[in-house]
């Protein structure tokens, strides 16, 4: 059994509400870090814990803090982006609905250490149970005086609220979370300035992820040397992995960094192995945007080290036979599944999800959904493999914000490990409408 | 400004759109913007006619196409009149690889219409919808608040009719 953080207590019945979280050491890291500690401890906290952005960029969360304008006369905000919607992620949702307290804790710890007196948690429109449960929460710690004027005694006030979203995936990327939040489109802004600058209403604003936040609280209790320990090299602490696809258990899972992919995917304790006793094709282990790996892939890295549940291992070997963490949206394909297909699906959603502010995402995610659904079809043509590939190319890096690299990369990873199964739905347009291409039996590895 | 038509929040929705306006600091109330379209399109039949987008408008203060332009960039939003039931199916990878495609397939079956139609006794609109966060219980859809999850093509025939049972 791996250590549980933040997900420690998730199995205590009522933990939803404020009592029984309270006797499970709940809110003892708000009274230790108000009454003991100053911001700037706490900031000092977070820094050695080493804790990454859990979002899917990985960034250290305590030097994003520490980038935070704190010269400006303007207020101060925290905004927690729970606009999950990345493809194969629901980590942040199962939290906010077991342990909604976790997350209003991390949000009292953060703002006071940031100087923030009012934030608010960004929360997916569709959300509405996981609303609802948050909303009871907030109140419950404003009743409990964890929340409003001079929290516990102390000079420190703070007013959370919850904003519900639209339903549109780009909020996701923080400025264009900020735009929503400002009642607008949500069009990614130009930066710099970055929102430690400039943010929320022009003011200094930090924007993190419902589930680097939850990790502040578990970070004051034991300390960041403690959370340090945890985890493997930069890789730090525990991550929420959801797992979902072709697999006997799907689920969250809080993992420590740095378990074997193949023991999360096969042990009975995670993923418990691929459903209908089939064989493993392939996994995007990050949400869509990361790049897709074939199993053998996967398991070991190129140069045959067992690959690890970590920011450095699921990376290594660059894109060229590597990934990436992201999200920790952990997606699992069977030896059934369609690569083309699949691939086809996640362009659509790219498409559907652009803001269209950018010439080359707006169109380019609309030609690439174009000419693979033609190649699932069986209309493709031999021209169509590298026209993806220069589609992808022009479209990566060269927008405003990094949906274009999410659009591209999935597009660019298939096509790298899986090309002859493309290239088989192109020569065989009939056959690949009958049945599917299976598994490639020959390793990339022998190859 | 043009006279606005006689549409009103109840009085206490109002309450609440006062309560959500002081969320944010003075002269940034455009941030009550989605908050008060979800709940104008609650109140108001579960569609966001211009009418009712040229009264948010009002109470917030601001111009009518400020209003527009994001009730039509956000996918939440509906634009036209729907069904009591609006089915919102999640087509995205995850729920594909556990059968999401098969099941759309049986509920436009079911209900004698495609995605985009409603049904003609008003009762079902058929929609789908991108990744709900819900990929460790796929296949699933979202009706109204509810999520329901874990779906096959046996067990969404007592979905429907659940429904029609109402």
């Amino acid at each position: 059994m791996g250590k549980k953080l933040l997900f420690k207590h998730i199995d205590v019945p009522g933990i939803k509400d404020f009592t029984v979280y309270r006797s499970k050491n709940g809110y003892e890291a708000v009274e230790k870090a108000l009454k003991t500690m100053s911001p700037d401890e706490v900031q000092e906290e977070v820094k050695k814990s080493g804790l990454r952005g859990r979002g899917g960029a990985g960034f250290p969360a305590g030097m994003k803090w520490s980038f935070l304008d704190r010269k400006s006369d303007k207020p101060r905000y925290l905004v927690c982006n729970a606009d999950e919607s990345e493809p194969g992620t629901f980590k942040d949702r199962y939290l906010i609905e077991h342990i909604p307290h976790l997350l209003v804790e991390g949000m009292i710890l953060s703002s006071y250490a940031l100087g923030a007196n009012t934030s608010y948690i960004y929360v997916r429109g569709e959300m509405k149970t996981p609303i609802k449960i948050l909303e009871n929460a907030i109140s419950e710690a404003y009743a409990n005086g964890f929340l409003g004027k001079n929290i516990l005694g102390t000079s420190y006030s703070l007013d959370l609220y919850v904003q519900p979203g639209g339903g549109a995936y780009i909020c996701g990327e923080e400025t264009a979370l900020l735009e929503s939040l400002e009642g607008k489109r949500g069009n990614p802004r130009m930066k710099p300035p970055f929102p430690a600058i400039s943010g929320l209403y022009g003011s200094p604003t930090v924007v993190n992820n419902v589930e680097t936040i939850s990790a502040v609280v578990p970070i004051i209790n034991d300390g960041g040397d403690a959370y340090a320990q945890i985890g493997i090299g930069k890789s730090t602490g525990t991550k929420l992995i959801s797992a979902c696809g072709n697999i006997n258990k799907p689920g969250v899972y809080e993992i420590e960094l740095g378990l074997p992919v193949e023991e999360f995917i096969f042990s009975d304790e995670y993923c418990g192995g691929i459903w209908k006793n089939k064989r493993l094709k392939a996994v995007v282990p990050g949400g869509s945007s990361v790049p897709i790996l074939p199993a053998e892939l996967i398991l070991k890295t190129l140069q045959g080290e067992p690959r690890l549940m970590s920011y450095e291992s699921l990376s290594d070997g660059g894109f060229a036979s590597g990934s990436m963490l992201g999200s920790g949206g952990f997606i699992v394909f069977d030896e059934d599944a369609c690569i083309v297909r699949n691939t086809w699906n996640f362009s659509r959603f790219y498409h559907h999800e652009s803001c269209g502010q950018c010439s080359p995402c707006r169109e380019g995610t609309g030609w690439m959904e174009k000419v693979l659904h033609r190649i699932e079809n069986g209309h493709g043509n031999e021209r169509d493999i590298d026209l993806l590939v220069e589609v992808a190319k022009k479209i990566e890096g060269n927008t405003i914000c990094p949906l274009g690299d999410a659009a591209a990369w999935p597009v660019a990873s298939a096509i790298r490990h899986f090309r002859e199964e493309f290239e088989w739905h192109i020569r065989e347009p009939k056959e690949s409408m009958k049945r599917n291409y299976g598994i490639r039996e020959k390793s990339i590895l022998g190859a | 400004m043009k006279e606005s038509s006689n549409l009103s929040f109840s009085e206490q929705s109002l309450q609440k759109v006062k309560e959500i306006l002081s969320r944010y600091p003075q002269g940034k109330e455009k941030s009550a913007l989605l908050p008060l379209l979800h709940m104008a399109e609650a109140e108001f039949g579960g569609w966001l006619s211009p009418e009712v987008m040229d009264y948010v408008a009002t109470i917030l203060n601001i111009q009518p196409i400020e209003v527009y332009e994001v009730a039509t960039f956000y996918s939440m939003f509906n634009l036209k009149p729907t069904g009591k039931y609006v089915l919102e199916v999640c087509r995205t990878g995850p729920c594909c690889l556990r059968g999401a495609e098969n099941l759309l397939d049986k509920i436009e079956e079911k209900l004698g219409i495609k995605v985009g139609e409603t049904s003609a006794d008003g009762l079902f609109t058929l929609k789908t919808v991108e990744c709900l966060a819900s990929c460790g219980t796929a296949p699933m859809m979202q009706v109204g608040d509810k999520y329901y999850e874990n779906l096959n093509e046996e067990n969404i025939e007592t979905v429907l009719q659940s429904f029609r049972n109402n």
